[in-house]
């Protein structure tokens, strides 16, 4: 991309991670790194140095290495935040967990998250997404999109999906908040054991029921706690990732997707006129905007890529918004294009942590993005685009508030 | 044309049943499997694409003649 680097690249380790100059684009202070480098070196907040993977192929490769360990507890891991460090030494189940305790794992959830099961959903996303849509336009306009839909659209699905009361969800969504990104690592390891002691009582409870309902913390609790097959502290540590991944991305995906077609009005325009482009535009958004940044390993032995090694104890990270829009990989990466085949994109990740519920993120995207825009003709940013704030560069990407009319 | 899914490798992502609708879909438990009467991929073109989405490398292709 920038001709202006040598192939030893910058003189001085760029810094990781840094905050987006645009919301949909990549931070500017990685555009040294644009220049079809497999990897480079970056320095940490703590002064530390890793490999940051910027290359498509190189990132598909090491991201299904399984020399590289997603236990954040090894010597090496690479925090990419204060918040990541106070945090390392807890168990995480799923993405802190390697093969076989991972898989093992992910074989008990896989079951709910298929295709199909995402399909079957459809109806009720629908019915969602329409009655958030009544209420916001019965009030309006203006709106204030993130608390208005954004947000409650993948809220309320999850709280169906999980068994857990939407009653409850303005504390959830708290210290969901607070975990992501909260202000001190005080404050997110807080957050942790409020969001545990809850989900840890509703575990409790729902154990305590002759029958099991119908949600997912109902199956782990009657089919994998009473049996013995997980513990109840894995049980909880897997109904936080469910209810604070299942809600959070999916909230940042119709923000910030939001906002990049009302910013490239001839695309939107071409969406309305073929309805038929919503699953390609979704997967196009998903890569443009590769909304989790920074995937984090640690190599265990060492790894030749392109021309490099990668020492075992070294961490490395994936700077997934870059990855996305390698130009051996997409013509004209950084244009938003409805027809190009975007779907080998790594938004979700590769490897054998590849996002649990891939399939319900673009079920709700397309139900949330198609109906918005489709029952919104007028839909407009109400405020200058320049002016509305998004999120930091350490935590998930997305629109911190997007005021919009119609 | 010939596929092999390693179920023990798959991870259940679904990228294949995305792909290739017509071939591969997900059983009760999640993982990969093709459409009935669909074993030998029916000269789908976007069985490679499957085989090349899928995150575990689960999925091979191989020619029936090679």
């Amino acid at each position: 991309m920038t001709e202006l680097t040598d192939a030893t690249g910058p003189a001085e380790p760029v810094a990781f991670p840094q905050d987006r100059t645009c919301p949909y684009h990549p931070p500017t202070g990685y555009d040294p790194l644009r220049d079809g480098r497999a990897l480079s070196r970056v320095t940490l907040y703590d002064g530390r140095e890793a490999w940051l993977v910027t290359a498509y192929a190189a990132a598909r490769a090491l991201l299904a290495d399984p020399r590289l360990s997603s236990d954040r507890r090894l010597p090496g891991f690479p925090s990419p935040t204060p918040r990541f460090e106070a945090a390392r030494y807890r168990k995480v189940a799923l993405l802190g967990e390697d093969d076989p305790e991972h898989q093992r794992q992910r074989r008990m959830m896989i079951p709910a998250f298929t295709v199909k099961r995402a399909t079957a959903l459809r109806p009720t996303i629908q019915r969602t997404v329409d009655g958030l849509l009544d209420a916001m336009i019965a009030q309006g306009p203006p709106a204030e999109l993130v608390s208005a839909f954004a947000l409650p659209v993948p809220s309320m699905v999850i709280c169906g999906l999980l068994g857990v009361p939407y009653a409850d969800h303005e504390f959830f969504e708290e210290q969901s908040r607070r975990l992501l990104r909260g202000p001190t690592a005080d404050d997110t390891e807080a957050a942790r054991e409020r969001l545990e002691d809850y989900l840890g009582g509703l575990v409790d409870a729902k154990a305590k029921e002759p029958e099991p309902g119908d949600g997912i913390l109902d199956e782990i609790v009657h089919q994998r706690l009473r049996t013995g097959e997980l513990e109840r502290s894995d049980a909880v540590s897997l109904a936080v990732i469910l209810l604070v991944a299942g809600h959070e991305t999916t909230a940042n995906m119709i923000s910030l997707g939001t906002y990049t077609l009302l910013r490239h009005p001839g695309r939107l325009a071409e969406l309305r006129a073929d309805p038929g482009l919503l699953p390609a535009t979704v997967e196009e958004l998903l890569r443009m905007l590769s909304i989790a940044e920074g995937l984090q390993r640690v190599a265990v032995e060492d790894i030749e890529i392109a021309g490099t090694t990668i020492r075992a104890g070294e961490g490395v990270l994936f700077a997934t918004s870059v990855i996305n829009r390698d130009t051996a990989q997409y013509d004209d990466p950084d244009a938003l294009d409805l027809h190009r085949p975007a779907l080998h994109h790594l938004a979700f990740g590769f490897g054998i942590h590849q996002c649990l519920g891939q399939n319900l993120a673009r079920a709700e995207l397309e139900i949330a993005l198609g109906s918005l825009v489709t029952r919104l003709p007028g839909l407009r940013l109400a405020a200058p685009a320049d002016a509305i704030p998004f999120k930091p560069g350490d935590t998930i990407q997305g629109m911190l508030e997007l005021p919009v009319t119609w | 044309m010939h596929i092999d899914i390693d179920k023990d490798v798959c991870i259940g992502a679904g990228q294949c049943a995305l792909a290739a609708p017509g071939v591969f879909t997900q059983d009760d438990d999640g993982y990969s499997t093709l459409v009935p009467g669909h074993e030998n991929g029916t000269g789908d073109p976007m069985v490679r694409e499957a085989a090349r989405a899928c995150p575990v490398s689960a999925i091979t292709v191989r020619d029936s003649t090679g």
